[in-house]
C-alpha cells in the first residue's frame, strides 16, 4: 500500500443513505480474479440512468465521495473498495460506515472519513451547489477541510491505523513481527479444537 | 466485573495485546470460498509467504456453483469466468496445500452450511469467513466474522488477525413463538426494530426464552442475519441444544476429548454480573411472520399489513429511501402485503436451506401446488442437506407440488450462477438481502421465512401456511 498522508481534490455527492456493497459493485463482477479492472463495474447499476450524479460532467475526475449514512453495508466483498479507488477515489465521507467496509478501505489504501450528521449534510449540500469546491481529507490531521463552504471538522482514526496509512504499512509484515506470540498461544490451545483435515471415509 | 460470551471468546485468543494497537486475535477456523480468495492467494505468491496453518483452512466452491445437471447428470459450467474462478481455488488449494469439497462432492455445500454440519464449527472458537454470513457460525457460541480479501490474506499467512474490540448488545427475546411464527421472523423484527446500522460496532448476543427454544438452524437464521443489522457478528449461549446437535458430527470431539470440551463450553455462557453496552428486547408472543417491502433488510412490514407511505415517515432520510425503495419495487404506497403477488419463490441461502428450513417449507407443500404462472425453487444448503432431505422423501414433495429440486449452493441468494430473476420479476425468497438486483439486475426481491415462502408459491401473493386450507 503506498502511504497516503492527505488527500485534496473535488468530490461526488452521493444523497442516498444505506448504500450497499452490492450497489457499489453488483455481483456479476466479482468472478473476477484480479485485483484491479473493477472501475466500470462502480456503481454500474446507478451509472445506466443518465442522471446519476457519476455521469455529471461536473463531477469528473473527483477524488472525494461524500455520501449518506450507513455507507458499505451488506457484503464483505473488498471489490467494492477496488472499484472505487480504480475509478479514482482515494477517501469517502459519511456519517457511519460499515464495519467490514470501513476496515477493507483502511487495508486497500481508501480512506473512511466519518463526519457528525450536520456536517457531512452541509459537505454534501456545499458540493451539490458548487462541484468545483475543493475537499481534503487530512489523514495526518485527521481533520476534513472544506475551506471555501467554511468547514474543517475533525474525523475518527485511531493511532494505529492512522501510521500504518502515513507509512503505507503492510499489515502481515506488522503481525509476522509477533510470529514468536503466534507460535507461543498455538502451543496453549487445547488439542480437542477440530482441524479441517478430512475425517471418515 | 462479569463477562459476555463474546469477552470471553475473545479473551482466549489474544495472542498479543499493546496499548493504542489492535488486539492481535488467533483464528481456529478459516473458512475460503471462490470469490474473495483468489486475489488473497495472489498476495501469498507475490510476497512468498506460505499458508501457516492449512489445516485449520477449509474451502469450498458454493457462490458460482450451477444448481442443475445436464442430461447425462454431469453437472456443466456455462459461464468460462465463473469456470475459471472455481478453477483458480481448485489450483490455489493444490498449490498452498488447503483441504477442498469442490463442485460435486458430497460434502459441498454453502460454506455457512457445511461448517456446522461438519462439527467443524464448535462453541468458544474463533472463526472467519471472506464472507459478511459468516455471523451464522455464532448459533454455537463461536465468534465468527465476515473479513474482506486483504483480512483473508492476513489470515492465511499468520492464522491471526488485528481486531479493535468490539462492544457488546443485547437482543433478548422473551416468550413463546405463536405458530406459524419462526426464527426468521423473529430476526426480520429485529432488524426492522435496530435498522440497518444498530449493531455496528457490536457484537451482538441473542438471549431470552424465544432464542433458548430455537432449534440450532433457526439460532443459525437468527444470527446470520446479524450483519443486516450491521452488527460485526452474532452469537448464543451454548447449551444442551447446542451439545446435542454437535455430539457425533464428523469434527466434534469423541470421548475424553468430549468432556473435556464440555468442560469448556459450559464456562462460557455471560455471567450474571456482566453488562452489555447496548441492548433491545422484543416479546415473541406478539410476532408474526414477517416480509420485506423495500430495498434494505429493515424495510419490513408484518404479513397482515400494508407497505408504508413514505410521507408519513418523518425522518427525512429514512422517508428518501422508502420513496426510492417502493420506485424500485414497483409498489405503490400502502398496499395490503397479502395484494403483492409474485412471480417466483425461491427456498435457499445460508439463511434457510437447511433440513428443518426444507421440512418446514415441504409440510406446507404437501398436498398442494404451486400457482401457475409462478417459478419455484428449492436449492438445499448442502450436498448433504440434499441426500438427508431426499432420504426423507422431501424432494418427491417438492417435485409434486410443482417446485424444481436442485443442487446446492448459493443460487438465487446473489446471482452469480445461471439462478436469477429477469428484470421486474418479483420474488419471495428466503434468503437475507433485498438489495437492489441482488437477485439479478432489475429484480424485486421480498424476504420471508421458508414457511411463508412455501404458502406464497401456492397462493400467487404473499400468505401464512394457515391460509391455505
Amino acid at each position: 500500500m503506498d502511504p497516503i498522508r492527505s488527500i485534496t481534490g473535488t468530490a461526488v455527492p452521493l444523497d442516498r443513505s444505506d448504500v450497499d456493497t452490492d450497489q457499489i459493485i453488483p455481483a456479476e463482477w466479482l468472478k473476477r480474479v484480479e485485483r484491479t479492472g473493477f472501475a466500470a463495474g462502480l456503481f454500474s447499476a446507478w451509472r445506466k440512468d443518465p442522471s446519476f450524479v457519476l455521469n455529471q460532467p461536473q463531477y469528473a475526475g473527483a477524488s472525494v465521495l461524500v455520501a449518506g449514512t450507513n455507507f458499505g453495508t451488506g457484503s464483505s466483498r473488498e471489490h467494492a473498495v477496488w472499484a472505487l479507488t480504480d475509478y479514482g477515489f482515494r477517501a469517502v465521507v459519511s456519517p457511519r460506515f460499515a464495519d467490514i467496509f470501513r476496515s477493507n478501505c483502511t487495508k486497500a489504501g481508501l480512506v473512511p472519513a466519518q463526519l457528525d450528521v450536520e456536517t457531512a449534510a452541509a459537505l454534501l449540500a456545499a458540493v451539490e451547489a458548487d462541484p468545483t469546491i475543493e475537499v481534503t481529507v487530512d489523514v495526518e490531521a485527521r481533520v476534513v477541510r472544506a475551506p471555501a463552504a467554511g468547514i474543517e471538522a475533525p474525523f475518527p482514526l485511531d493511532d494505529f491505523t492512522r501510521w500504518r496509512l502515513l507509512e503505507g504499512l503492510d499489515d502481515i509484515g506488522l503481525s509476522l513481527r509477533h510470529e514468536p506470540d503466534i507460535t507461543g498461544y498455538e502451543s496453549t490451545r487445547p488439542r480437542w479444537l477440530p482441524t479441517t483435515s478430512p475425517v471418515g471415509g | 466485573m462479569g463477562r459476555t460470551l463474546s469477552e470471553k471468546v475473545w479473551d482466549r485468543h489474544v495472542v498479543r495485546s499493546a496499548e493504542g494497537e489492535p488486539d492481535l486475535l488467533y483464528i481456529d477456523l478459516h473458512l475460503v470460498h471462490e470469490v474473495t480468495s483468489p486475489q488473497a492467494f495472489d498476495g501469498l505468491r507475490m510476497a512468498r509467504r506460505p499458508v501457516r496453518r492449512p489445516d485449520l483452512t477449509l474451502a469450498t466452491m458454493d457462490h458460482n456453483v450451477p444448481t442443475t445437471l445436464d442430461a447425462g447428470g454431469a453437472m456443466v459450467v456455462d459461464d468460462p469466468i465463473s469456470k475459471k474462478q472455481m478453477e483458480v481455488l481448485g489450483a490455489n488449494c493444490d498449490e498452498f496445500g488447503i483441504p477442498l469439497y469442490p463442485m460435486g462432492h458430497r460434502n459441498q455445500g454453502i460454506v455457512h452450511v457445511i461448517g456446522p454440519e461438519l462439527g467443524l464449527t464448535q462453541p468458544g472458537m474463533t472463526i472467519v469467513c471472506g464472507d459478511s454470513h459468516t455471523s451464522t457460525h455464532g448459533a454455537v457460541g463461536a465468534l465468527a466474522i465476515g473479513i474482506g480479501t486483504s483480512e483473508v490474506e492476513h489470515v492465511l499467512a499468520t492464522q491471526t488477525l488485528p481486531q479493535r474490540r468490539p462492544g457488546t448488545m443485547s437482543v433478548t427475546v422473551d416468550g413463546e413463538l405463536p405458530p406459524g411464527v419462526t426464527a426468521k421472523d423473529m430476526i426480520l423484527a429485529v432488524i426492522g426494530r435496530i435498522g440497518t446500522g444498530g449493531g455496528m460496532g457490536s457484537v451482538i448476543e441473542y438471549r431470552g426464552s424465544a432464542i433458548r427454544s430455537l432449534s440450532m438452524e433457526g439460532r443459525m437464521t437468527v444470527c446470520n442475519m446479524s450483519i443486516e443489522g450491521g452488527a460485526r457478528a452474532g452469537l448464543v449461549a451454548p447449551d444442551d441444544t447446542t451439545f446435542a446437535y454437535l455430539e457425533g458430527r464428523a469434527h466434534a470431539p469423541k470421548g475424553k476429548a468430549w468432556e473435556e470440551a464440555l468442560d469448556v463450553w459450559r464456562s462460557l455462557a455471560t455471567d450474571d454480573d456482566a453488562s452489555f453496552d447496548k441492548g433491545v428486547e422484543l416479546n415473541a408472543t406478539t410476532l408474526v411472520p414477517h416480509v420485506s417491502w423495500g430495498t434494505n433488510p429493515s424495510q419490513v412490514a408484518p404479513i397482515d399489513g400494508n407497505v408504508p407511505d413514505p410521507e408519513a415517515i418523518a425522518d427525512p432520510a429514512e422517508r428518501d429511501a422508502a420513496r426510492r425503495a417502493l420506485a424500485y419495487q414497483g409498489l405503490a404506497a400502502g398496499i395490503a402485503v397479502r395484494d403483492i403477488a409474485v412471480d417466483t419463490v425461491f427456498i435457499g441461502s445460508c439463511t434457510n436451506a437447511r433440513i428443518e428450513d426444507l421440512r418446514a417449507a415441504a409440510a406446507v407443500l404437501d398436498g398442494h401446488h404451486v400457482r401457475d404462472g409462478v417459478r419455484a425453487l428449492v436449492v438445499p444448503g448442502s450436498a448433504l442437506v440434499k441426500t438427508e432431505a431426499e432420504a426423507e422423501g422431501l424432494d418427491r414433495i417438492f417435485r409434486a407440488a410443482g417446485f424444481e429440486w436442485r443442487e446446492a449452493g448459493c443460487s438465487m441468494c446473489l446471482a452469480m450462477n445461471p439462478d436469477k430473476l429477469a428484470p421486474g420479476e418479483r420474488c419471495a425468497s428466503t434468503s437475507n438481502r433485498n438489495f437492489e438486483g441482488r437477485q439479478g439486475p432489475g429484480g424485486r426481491t421480498h424476504l420471508v421465512s421458508p414457511a411463508v415462502a412455501a404458502a406464497t408459491a401456492v397462493a400467487g401473493h404473499f400468505a401464512t401456511p394457515q391460509e391455505l386450507n
